[in-house]
């Protein structure tokens, strides 16, 4: 079963034209709803003004070749590895869904487009990373949706409060898990009920990009490769700079005379 | 001077919420970051600011008395046991400051729920929680005896 391509078994029912029209129409969401959420949020005119004030208060200047330098650091650090959380967990729990994530999407393009009927068979390895790419996405989204989500954690919330900050975890959530589902129930009429509810969550998810958070995949690096650049031309976004040594406890401190 | 959060730096990680006093510190429901609900009720202790991982929190002071283009901001390094602070006046003027996050290292402290759990005689004693040993006194707490006591007034003298 983790090894045979799903979506040449659905080729039977819905035909692969069908199958592959949907999922250019899903990347057209993203590419456009990221930029309506860009213009409408004013997120690039912010950062743009941003980098200008950081610039007239730098203290020297960073060239070209440091900042290509920076921008694989910000690559490195934030963004192949999460390195932003402080929260071991949550960095866990994030890197475990966002990998799944795009080991999920990257399969799921490859077995759609190049082998999409039985007569093509796909080698075992993108059925099993499919799979493997879901269950990443379950174990790291449940695992930060009912312990570690702040709202939870630090707010004391219920789990099952739904605000509009869930709309994303909650889609993703309900997307894959839905898919392994409709994966495993082979076929029947329980299989084509899955499939519904899979594809309905699936264009929530990829749909409603101006009102979820799933365009922080391409700012969170924008804030993040701007943090570098300010640590480096020394505006430190006014910050200021690390202590010249550490603190010596005790050593020159008055004894308390209080008792 | 009520605080205000960055909201492109701020993770979500819930510290400020943890942290703060005044229980103003919470998470918006919108974007799923720290927001100050109520700034009127700001104690500006600077507890979340110094908390704050990402130093994603700022403090912004009245216009009576501190106009627009100052700046008081401070970076906490816990390995060093340093806080760092500087302060931009209005007219540019910078004053940079280091302190001791406190008087002992960071991670030293006891937390509350790593001390056993209270008998029937610690709930009856007059000592408070943990004391005397959370207060590193040796010997325990300084008691006055009762011929240190001064004497009073004695009838018929």
């Amino acid at each position: 079963m983790l090894t045979s391509n799903p979506f040449a078994e659905l080729s039977a029912v819905i035909s692969p034209a069908i199958m592959q029209t949907y999922i250019i129409v899903m990347i057209l969401l993203v590419a456009g709803g990221t930029i309506f959420d860009v213009i409408h949020k004013k997120s690039a005119a912010y950062f743009f003004r941003a980098g200008q004030k950081s610039k007239k208060r730098a203290t020297r200047q960073v060239g070209g070749a440091e900042k290509i330098s920076l921008a694989v650091q910000t690559t490195v650090v934030e963004g192949l590895t999460s390195g932003e959380f402080c929260n071991p967990k949550r960095r866990i729990s994030h890197l475990l869904t966002m990998y799944g994530f795009i080991a999920y999407v990257v399969t799921t393009i490859i077995m759609v487009f190049a082998y999409p009927t039985p007569a093509t068979p796909a080698p075992a390895i993108l059925p099993l990373l499919w799979y493997l790419g879901a269950l990443m996405v379950c174990v790291g989204g449940y695992w930060f949706w009912f312990f570690i989500r702040v709202d939870v954690a630090s707010e004391g919330n219920s789990p099952f409060r739904l605000v509009r900050a869930d709309l994303f975890i909650v889609s993703l959530l309900v997307s894959v898990t839905l898919g392994l589902v409709w994966a495993v129930s082979g076929s029947g009429t329980w299989a084509n009920i899955f499939l519904g509810l899979y594809l309905l969550a699936t264009t929530v998810l990829f749909g409603s990009i101006p009102w979820s958070k799933f365009s922080h995949m391409f700012f969170k690096p924008a804030a993040a490769f701007q943090k570098r650049v300010e640590q480096a031309n020394g505006s430190r976004r006014n910050l200021p700079p690390p202590a010249d040594s550490d603190e010596v406890y005790g050593s020159a401190r008055r004894q308390p005379q209080n008792y | 001077m009520p605080t205000f959060v960055y909201m492109t730096s701020c993770d979500g990680c819930g510290h400020c919420v943890d942290i703060c006093p005044s229980d103003i510190m919470h998470i918006d429901k919108t974007y799923r970051r720290a927001y100050n609900i109520e700034p009127n009720f700001c104690w500006e202790c600077y507890s979340c600011v110094k908390a704050c991982p990402q130093n994603a929190i700022d403090v912004r002071g009245y216009a009576e008395f501190a106009p627009m283009g100052h700046s008081v901001r401070c970076l906490r390094e816990e390995d060093k046991g340093t806080i760092s602070w500087k302060i931009i006046f209005r007219d540019g003027r910078e004053k940079n400051f280091v302190s001791p996050i406190r008087t002992t290292p960071w991670g030293s402290i006891k937390g509350p729920a790593e001390y056993p759990v209270p008998g029937s005689d610690e709930l009856n004693s007059q000592e408070l929680a943990h004391e005397p040993d959370a207060l590193n006194i040796e010997g325990g707490l300084p008691a006055l005896k009762r011929n240190q006591l001064k004497q009073g007034f004695r009838k018929g003298l």
